[in-house]
């Protein structure tokens, strides 16, 4: 890099929604500060660019990568260690990139049920029942598309990751923030925080910022958000609602429960929770009001899918990761 | 390499109650299968669902979590949010592919280590008969840095 060269920036998105890339225009004016004081050489969302024009770049030659997205394929483990190669800074950004959020759901099911569902279901118009291949051979030669893995990964099971920001999406203030940190890294204004370190949320848990009363938890049954009319003002686990407040990291100024829907996780486990499940498992259980072997499987009932609901956006970051069937590759 | 499996299950026991047990039962020269590996805590209540899982994924073919019989837990109620939390564990257990055998509670007080060291025995026979669980984390080492730095993504 010559003095008068910008450094470069570069984002990426592997098995996402593009709600990451949104939430990065979403700091408003702020973008303009990314522009002034970045080259962006790669952003797939927002310009053309080729992988083999990253390829031909020298190696550790973008500063800052923003990396969101599981791994589900081998396209994106491909991007994921060629980023690492040409990156210096790589962050994993969002939940997905994190935890792996809603795609690492599909670590519950085996590859032939999920194929099964996107490709048999009675909506689909399929005759033929036929799957996609890695590789088809037609008169013109032979068609390759990436293989999609049955287990979902994050993105430093891949490849080693400096920062992690968390979020579904990150929170557009604290983006900003983390931009403008950057910015005075390179000014020599600031230093850059311990690399491994969970940047632009907070240190505690979603409960401590949110505004709702709290007593004594007890509860005789798992209630649904949209069955009733929640108390605007009492903690919505005291009133049966699943909320996931208990284990989730703080960051994202306790949005979802002041609004009165329940905390669902997306800033992840809080700091020094190994298993974001676990955790939460730990808090909703002990709420249960039952001594009774009988009673506690009835209130139980109440959550019908426990690892969806409790793993939501942590299955491909947990301890287990994924279920046999998905495990099994098939 | 023989064909013979050996389950390898990890034992939580309570401080004041079941840990005694296996102590009596040793001190009574009772035999007990040396399959189980016996932690100890303070209450069945310090059970994190977190140890479950982590032996799970560090190779362990099953767990057994054992703690005061109803009624008569050291700190008052604790045992009883050990059995919820087992409840729900189980249920997670069985959606990702684990057995529910796989997963035992047991309530032993001081005084019965006859019947744990009974309990264990039958236990290792059961989970010998569910075979091997092999999760396939347990290659990847649980307690090195990296993963650290992972889980407090």
């Amino acid at each position: 890099m010559t003095k008068n060269e910008k450094p470069k920036f570069a984002m990426y998105w592997a098995d996402s929604c593009g709600g990451c890339e949104i939430a990065v225009l979403n700091i408003h004016e702020k973008i303009l500060d990314v522009d002034a004081n970045f080259e962006v050489v790669f952003w797939p969302v927002a310009m053309d660019a080729k992988y083999k024009d990253v390829e031909a770049m020298p190696d550790a030659s973008i500063l800052l990568t923003l990396f969101n997205g599981a791994i589900h394929s081998a396209e994106h483990e491909h991007i994921a260690h060629l980023l690492r190669k040409k990156s210096k800074l790589l962050v994993a950004f969002g939940s997905c990139a994190c935890e792996g959020c809603i795609p690492a759901l599909i670590n519950l099911s085996s590859k032939t049920e999920f194929f099964d569902t996107v490709f048999s279901t009675i909506s689909t118009d399929n005759p033929n029942n036929i799957r996609p291949q890695t590789s088809v051979t037609m008169p013109e030669g032979v068609i390759t598309i990436p293989e999609m893995y049955s287990v979902v990964r994050t993105l430093d099971q891949v490849v080693p990751v400096d920062y992690f920001m968390p979020g579904c999406p990150p929170e557009s203030h604290q983006i900003a923030a983390v931009i403008d940190l950057v910015i005075q890294v390179l000014q020599g204004k600031a230093e850059l925080p311990p690399p491994g370190s969970v940047i632009g949320a907070g240190g505690s848990t979603v409960c401590d910022d949110c505004p709702r009363k709290r007593n004594v938890k007890k509860i005789k049954k798992f209630d649904r958000i949209q069955f009733i009319v929640p108390d605007p003002e009492l903690c919505l686990l005291e009133q049966g609602i699943l909320c996931s407040g208990p284990a989730t990291r703080n960051g994202c100024e306790a949005k979802c429960p002041s609004a009165g829907s329940p905390c669902i996780g997306c800033y992840g486990p809080a700091e020094g929770v190994v298993d974001y499940g676990a955790r939460l498992m730990s808090a909703v259980a002990s709420l249960i009001d039952s001594n009774n072997p009988d009673e506690i499987d009835q209130i139980l009932d109440g959550m019908p899918d426990p690892a969806g609901q409790l793993y939501r956006f942590n299955m491909a970051g947990s301890l287990l990761r994924a279920s046999k069937a998905a495990w099994q590759g098939k | 390499m023989t064909d013979s499996f050996e389950p390898v299950i990890i034992g939580f026991t309570c401080n004041w109650c079941s840990y005694r047990a296996a102590d009596m039962a040793g001190t009574a020269r009772m035999k007990y299968a040396p399959n189980i590996r016996l932690i100890r805590l303070m209450c069945s209540g310090r059970l994190d669902p977190t140890f479950v899982l982590k032996a799970f994924a560090g190779g362990a073919d099953a767990v057994m979590i054992s703690g005061c019989h109803p009624g008569d837990c050291h700190y008052v109620e604790q045992n009883y949010k050990a059995l919820r939390r087992f409840h729900l564990l189980k249920r997670y257990l069985t959606q990702m592919g684990i057995e529910p055998g796989r997963l035992k509670l047991v309530w032993a007080s001081a005084a019965e280590g006859a019947m744990l060291a009974d309990t264990i025995n039958k236990y290792v026979e059961e989970v010998r008969a569910l075979g091997p669980l092999n999760w396939p984390t347990m290659e990847v080492k649980l307690f090195t840095a990296p993963i650290e730095e992972e889980v407090a993504a």
